[in-house]
């Protein structure tokens, strides 16, 4: 006897037109709009997203895992490879909680440059979130522009550091080398100049007809969504909650800066990009007073605290036997940090970036927690993007500015 | 600011007694441990308590103390952007224990759930949707349990041959190292090559 087909409801009834099912397709993981390697599975009708499930982890290293059987300095190096387009920002947030664990100060200098460099990551991630995601939803001038002032500010930290990306900069009690005074004037004069660009980027975009009806309304996002999915940065500020770590719970020396913070009124994908830029400017701001100070008697001196944590100078070296054994013993054992734990956390480009460590008092941390921006506005994908076209996922996922360096870890 | 989280703690361990097991302060950080039974209640106070008002939840991890008989630490950060402060609450769990989902109180906990049953292998009741996130599809283990070795047990390539990605167990052309960095003055209980006619007398 042969299985009659079940019918269920009118379904019978319905003509060929009718019967539409969802349509599930795979956005990515080789999508140029998906920012990396973000696979999404994305359930259609007909052009509408009802559901999608970001599925990540195709970049994970294992991050966390690497670093309990590493010392802190030999770990410093990973933080670049998390978020790769503000690296010194990531380590930024891991000296931090170093210096909290063993009470590290800071001398002066290092922590003006160390603000310096935090600006200087900031505009080249914006420069390359606002620009890219401008690409995303149509327009090729752009990122032509914008990289090439990245490349400029990368050649800053290639002066700084030798290398464009990877920098292992700051160091747990200050930071690696002193900058030289004609760096600190290059930076200065491309101040100026920086501001023209950003002005022909407001003229290309802000006012563009089709980069307007892409992004305005688009993944609108709520204070109650804030506070639901726990989004911090810009994905906060584009909502109009004055939200910046830099300014309600000051770390280094952000607290005798001026800066404004710019807030968006819709929390739209617009108003991130609006905010974007104009924080691009208050960087420029930070960086001028930075230098300023690092010109003035004050900001003169060491640029590490020396101490058990960090190398002597080379010239004493030459001379001091013990010297000689500090920086070889710190080089190969590493310095201990007291056991306890701590969460440090900054104002990365992104959001909040924290690092949560527990020390068991050896040279190498018992665990490490990176908390990434990311992965919390990437989690409310599904809750945001849901009811949009399918074309305004690629302008969502740009202005949620999700790396998958520090969202895979 | 330690003043002000001084009375937080007071103020939290008031008004919950039953919850919480005790509170300290230790480098300007509150961290608050409860029972593990009594997280949902205990997140829930502290998003809706007007004194607290924890709105955001910064972070969901766990730490391995495999010698230790309740073997997680159960971690939870919150921050309140309204009152500006920050606490960590702590909770211990057995291995053999399952954890509370706080999905309800905060959607965001979804993924970090979700990679603390990938990494650690806790399962948590009343989640929606416990898949691993992180780790590769059909993976087999929780990486971040201090018995998970770092090389892990397979490795994938693409065979040529058959047309597809194999997974191998894992070879190794040399030792993983794991370098001791402790003098043999400081305690080491091994004996150094050469003096093993020592540890014989």
């Amino acid at each position: 006897m042969m299985d009659m087909p079940v019918t269920r409801g009118f379904a019978d009834t319905e003509t060929g037109e009718q019967k539409i099912r969802n349509f599930n397709i795979n956005f990515g993981p080789q999508h140029p709009a998906a920012h990396g390697v973000l696979r999404m599975v994305l359930e259609l009708d007909g052009e509408i997203v009802e559901r999608c499930d970001p599925h990540i982890g195709l970049l994970h290293r294992g991050t966390e895992k690497l670093m309990e059987s590493r010392t802190y300095l030999q770990n410093l190096p990973y933080l670049d490879r998390l978020d790769y387009v503000p690296p010194m920002n990531q380590e930024h947030a891991w000296c931090l909680a170093i210096e909290k664990l063993t009470g590290t100060p800071v001398p002066r200098r290092a922590s003006l440059i160390r603000v310096l460099y935090s600006e200087i990551g900031r505009i080249l991630n914006h420069l390359l979130n606002v620009t890219t995601q401008a690409m995303d939803v149509g327009a090729l001038t752009p990122p032509l522009w914008g990289f090439e002032e990245r490349e400029k500010l990368m050649v800053f930290y290639e002066r700084a550091c030798g290398a464009r990306l990877h920098a292992a900069y700051i160091r747990p009690g200050g930071v690696h080398q002193d900058l030289p005074p004609q760096l600190i004037d290059d930076i200065e004069a491309w101040c100026d100049p920086f501001l023209k660009v950003l002005d022909d980027l407001d003229e290309l975009l802000s006012e563009n007809r089709i980069f307007k009806q892409r992004n305005c309304d688009i993944g609108v996002v709520t204070e109650q969504d804030i506070l639901d999915w726990g989004f911090s940065g810009v994905m906060v500020r584009g909502s109009g909650l004055a939200w910046d770590l830099r300014r309600s719970q000051p770390y280094e020396c952000y607290d005798e800066f001026e800066f404004g913070i710019p807030v968006g009124k819709h929390g739209d994908c617009y108003d991130r990009f609006l905010v974007r830029m104009q924080e691009m400017r208050e960087s420029v701001k930070i960086i001028r007073q930075a230098i300023d100070k690092l010109r003035a008697p004050e900001g003169q001196g060491d640029i590490l605290s020396r101490g058990k944590i960090t190398p002597p100078k080379r010239a004493e070296m030459k001379t001091s036997m013990e010297a000689l054994i500090h920086h070889f013993k710190l080089y190969t054992e590493g310095f201990h940090v007291p056991p306890g734990e701590v969460y440090a956390a900054v104002e990365a480009p992104k959001g909040e970036f924290g690092v949560y460590m527990v020390a068991d008092g050896t040279n190498r941390p018992y665990r490490i927690k990176l908390r990434a921006p990311g992965y919390l506005h990437l989690q409310a994908m599904d809750h945001v993007a849901g009811g949009h076209q399918l074309a305004d996922v690629a302008a969502i996922i740009g202005t949620m500015d999700i790396v998958f360096g520090e969202v895979d870890r | 600011m330690s003043d002000a989280l001084q009375e937080l703690g007071q103020h939290i361990e008031l008004k919950r007694p039953d919850c919480v097991l005790g509170w300290e302060i230790a480098f300007g950080e509150l961290t608050v441990e409860v029972a593990p039974t009594s997280v949902v209640s205990f997140v829930e106070f502290l998003k809706t308590d007007q004194t607290c008002k924890f709105s955001t939840l910064v972070d969901i991890t766990a730490i391995d103390f495999p010698e230790r008989e309740a073997r997680f630490d159960l971690v939870y950060h919150f921050l309140s952007m309204y009152q500006n402060h920050r606490l960590r609450v702590k909770t211990k769990i057995r291995e053999d224990q399952t954890a509370a989902s706080i999905v309800d109180v905060h959607p965001a906990a979804n993924w970090f759930e979700r990679e603390v049953y990938d990494m650690f292998g806790i399962l948590f009741t009343g989640h929606p949707d416990l898949r691993r996130i992180l780790t590769d599809y059909g993976f087999r283990g929780h990486p971040l349990r201090k018995d998970f070795p770092t090389t892990g047990y397979v490795e994938v390539r693409y065979d040529e041959a058959e047309k597809r990605v194999v997974y191998e167990p894992v070879k190794l052309v040399q030792e993983y190292r794991q370098f001791d960095f402790m003098s043999p003055w400081e305690g080491a209980d091994y004996i150094l090559p050469g003096d093993e006619k020592e540890g014989a007398t």
